[in-house]
């Protein structure tokens, strides 16, 4: 197992090399700079020239990747936007990212799973058409209305604020009631967030429990005379957690993805905003550096899933 | 493997019970907190809480460009000179006075107001202002600012309290730039200004001094108790990042800000609500379509006139605006002293506009649009995509001048394709835009046919007349001179029609009721109500005082 991970760790490298030659590449063509932005008559062109100099935004792509590769290694590779250290300014922004994104899941795996799981066991029955109306529902609904109304929902009906990470004013109290305010505000982003994700969840649970239902081994317990609990929630439902275990490693770079629009409109400081900040002001060094962190994190994403995928299930080894 | 077989049968019995009390113990758990948010204290009263909606970049005056940067900017640092609140003339700020010596090298000499000092402690000088001119100066320093100085010639120290600068050429607009942010030297000299730890902390002269900034999040600044004109009456003022103007009125209606600009469409609304007070003020700026003059459609100023009176500006101030705005009559907003107010809007007059076109050859065709020798009128017509106010302008627009038969078509873009791909190389028909203009009333980048090739003269326009009032009014200092010189520019230029001159819009902004002015008047101290003046809402923030609402009915 030890070998297959070192194994698969090197053949990412290569793999995470190309992904920044293509974003590097792509994010240059696209038209823009990240000076001179600004229609300011008070400003005349030859300053931008300078300042594009000063850059070394005149110098050729591959010399600019190059450097880029080089600042970012050495600590040297600044925003363009506030000159100040890119590694900063992702590090201030990751923990609110995480924790969002952690909450999320947690929302996610424990609304989900017994959401599958019972529509399962009772297919058809009322429960499951609900379960398959809301999931549906839940997939199309554009995740930036549902956020405007439940934000306006939740002033107009407690007149509390929500935006932002932690209440405004907030000041010397309690750890409880520190943790409970942060609690307040992670609620409505982090349900946002995971709404299209417990949808999706409760499908696969959905499904993957009614193929294994269909298996002969759950014949077998039947006709062992087993309660339906039994067959269900003893032998059923492990193996059809095999399958969402693998979900759980793909759902990480959707999650960073799905924070956008999130963190916009909930205030929320993390790095989602920072990125669609940057790329709309072409902050080159900034995308670039949160696009490597978030492909590492598919990657590794991707890696988990696999290795979690033989920890759950006996049957599968990989090769060294 | 006993364990494990025990720990499966209490496992899986109960997993049907687990699978049911996780989801009700989170929704417990997340409901429980509307328990503590309930019973929050409510944030810190004397203090004035505004929400911005970008983050601020750098808080350095040499470097910033953006509005958020510049607000904070302006609440932590003090220029040598700045406007009345009239926009009529420049005052002393950290120079007391100054004296300007006309010529063919024109010299102003500024004498520094003593016992300034740093929020640090340490004195202002005349070191400090020479050492921003040559940061600003340093081909190094990534400032936009170098524009404004070029015509510096020197700027030198003569004693620790005087700075005498002399100009190349005369130059008036210059003494305006002097306005700009005075960075210490003390603390940025031997540093690169550009990545400088300073540019998030900084350390100024104004009314206010810098706390702490969370980035995305807010930056807070303390009153600065040793300011020179007073401590400010307000202990803080937080200004808080929202990226969105509809959750920046839940907040404001929440109690979470103080103060923000509104948009046209929140007018109304917010008026209604008592606890607010609503501002409006005509801002320095205005809208326009801008006709590529490249173009042989529009190089007749009679089809241009005849476009701008077939475009029902008022309707667009009325519709678009909410009524917020006025109809502009030329390049200068109407409220300044250099806006010619004889010069009158062309009139909304569809079959005036007709009549024009079919002056200069332009007779309808067979599908109803008209057509010269062959050639139908039909251009497009662009704009940046994200502005939904300029997308509007634009379909209200293509709608009005279809009534005349002329085909618009309409284009949105992303702003840097936009600029990048249409506007600077000059590849379109006609453009939606708008400038944000200066006090001064210099438009020299934006009208002056040197400015064509690769400056601000979009429009290709030309008009030597025009250029010749521009220079004129760059080299005279004289300010009822410059009114003469600009007042007939408007005329020139309003005659030209190089652009359909849309409006100008009015700033708008709400703040809670809870502010007052606190003025000293004969040595006796009296509350009066905060009032909007040109120079903005702000002018007078050293003066704001948090007071209880009943102090405040008049």
């Amino acid at each position: 197992m030890g070998r297959y991970i070192l194994k698969r760790l090197l053949q990412n490298i290569p793999i995470l090399v190309g992904i920044t030659i293509i974003s590097f590449v792509i994010i240059h063509l696209a038209p823009g700079s990240p000076i001179g932005l600004t229609m300011d008559p008070k400003v005349s062109p030859k300053i931008i020239e300078q300042m594009e100099k000063n850059y070394d935004l005149d110098k050729p792509l591959h010399i600019q990747y190059g450097l880029w590769i080089k600042k970012l290694f050495t600590g040297q590779l600044y925003s363009f936007k506030d000159g100040r250290p890119v590694t900063n300014k992702i590090a201030e922004r990751l923990p609110a990212t995480i924790l969002l994104n952690v909450v999320a899941m947690a929302i996610i795996f424990s609304l989900a799973i017994p959401l599958g799981v019972f529509s399962a066991a009772r297919r058809y029955s009322a429960l499951d058409n609900l379960s398959t109306f809301l999931a549906y529902t839940g997939i199309s609904m554009p995740s930036f209305w549902l956020a405007y109304l439940l934000i306006l929902g939740t002033v107009t009906l407690f007149g509390y604020p929500v935006l932002g990470i932690k209440s405004f004013g907030l000041g010397q109290v309690s750890p409880l009631a520190a943790f409970m305010d942060r609690l307040w505000h992670l609620m409505l982003p982090a349900t946002v967030l995971a709404v299209s994700g417990i949808a999706a969840i409760s499908r696969y649970a959905r499904s993957s429990m009614l193929e294994v239902i269909e298996q002969d081994y759950i014949r077998t317990a039947r006709a062992k005379g087993l309660s339906e609990d039994d067959v269900y929630y003893r032998h059923a439902l492990r193996n059809a957690l095999l399958p969402i275990a693998t979900i759980f490693g793909f759902l990480v770079p959707s999650l960073i993805g799905g924070s956008v629009i999130i963190e916009t409109v909930f205030a929320w400081p993390g790095i989602g905003r920072l990125a669609y900040q940057a790329v709309l002001a072409r902050d080159y060094s900034v995308v670039m550096t949160i696009l490597t962190i978030s492909s590492a994190l598919t990657l590794a994403g991707n890696l988990v899933a696999d290795v979690l995928y033989a920890l759950v299930d006996p049957r599968i080894r990989y090769g060294g | 493997m006993r364990a494990a077989w025990g720990c499966e049968v209490v496992g899986l019995l109960r997993i049907k019970r687990i699978l049911l009390a996780i989801p009700a113990l989170l929704a417990l758990l997340l409901g429980s907190t509307l328990f503590f948010v309930s019973v929050r204290a409510q944030p810190g009263l004397n203090q004035l809480t505004i929400s911005s909606i970008g983050d601020a970049s750098f808080l350095n005056p040499v470097l910033a460009q953006d509005s958020a940067s510049s607000e904070v900017n302006g609440l932590v640092f003090n220029g040598l000179l700045k406007y009345d609140r009239d926009l009529k003339k420049l005052v002393g700020d950290l120079a007391e006075n100054w004296e300007v010596r006309a010529g063919e090298y024109p010299q102003i000499t500024f004498h520094l107001r003593h016992g300034v000092r740093w929020h640090d402690g340490a004195p202002f000088t005349a070191d400090d202002v020479v050492f921003t001119y040559e940061r600003i100066m340093d081909p190094k320093t990534n400032t936009v600012r170098r524009s404004d100085f070029e015509l510096v010639q020197s700027c030198e120290v003569l004693d620790p309290y005087t700075v005498r600068v002399t100009y190349k050429e005369p130059f008036s607009p210059g003494l305006e730039t002097w306005g700009i942010g005075i960075i210490p030297a003390h603390l940025l000299r031997g540093q690169d200004i550009n990545t400088a730890a300073f540019n998030s902390h900084p350390v100024g002269t104004g009314p206010f001094r810098f706390n702490h900034w969370m980035s995305d999040e807010r930056i807070v600044l303390d009153a600065n108790p040793d300011y020179w004109e007073g401590r400010p009456h307000l202990e803080r003022i937080v200004i808080r990042i929202i990226p969105e103007t509809s959750l920046s009125e839940i907040e404001l209606l929440t109690g979470g800000i103080d103060y923000y600009g509104i948009e046209p469409h929140q007018y109304a609304r917010l008026s209604a609500d008592h606890s607010l007070e609503v501002f409006e003020q005509p801002s320095l700026g205005y809208s326009y379509i801008g006709w590529n003059l490249k173009n042989p459609l529009f190089q007749d100023v009679r089809v241009r006139r005849a476009l701008a009176m077939a475009v029902n500006r008022e309707e667009i101030v009325r519709y678009v605006l909410y009524g917020l705005g006025r109809v502009a009559t030329g390049p200068f907003p109407y409220h300044m002293w250099y806006a010619n107010p004889n010069v009158r809007p062309l009139p909304h007059d569809v079959e005036g506009a007709r009549r024009l076109l079919a002056e200069a050859g332009w007779k309808p065709g067979p599908d109803g649009i008209l057509t010269k020798d062959g050639q139908r009128f039909s251009f497009s017509l662009i704009t940046n995509s994200g502005n939904d106010l300029r997308r509007d302008v634009g379909v209200l627009v293509q709608r009005q001048l279809a009534q005349i038969g002329i085909e618009v078509k309409l284009e949105l873009y992303e702003w840097s394709v936009f600029l990048k791909d249409f506007i600077m190389p000059r590849h379109f028909d006609a453009t939606i835009l708008g400038w944000s203009l200066g006090v001064d009333p210099d438009c020299y980048s934006i009208f002056h046919s040197s400015q064509i090739k690769d400056g601000f003269n979009v429009t290709g326009y030309s008009n030597p007349e025009a250029d010749a009032l521009m220079v004129a009014g760059r080299r005279e200092y004289d300010r009822e001179a410059r009114k003469e010189i600009y007042w007939r520019l408007n005329e020139v230029i309003a005659n030209d029609q190089p652009y359909c001159f849309l409006f100008v819009p009015e700033s708008t902004a709400a703040l809670r009721r809870r502010f007052a002015l606190l003025e000293t008047a004969d040595g006796r101290k009296r509350l009066v109500p905060i009032t909007i003046s040109k120079a903005g809402l702000m002018y007078d923030i050293v003066k704001w005082k948090v007071v209880r609402s009943p102090e405040l009915t008049p």
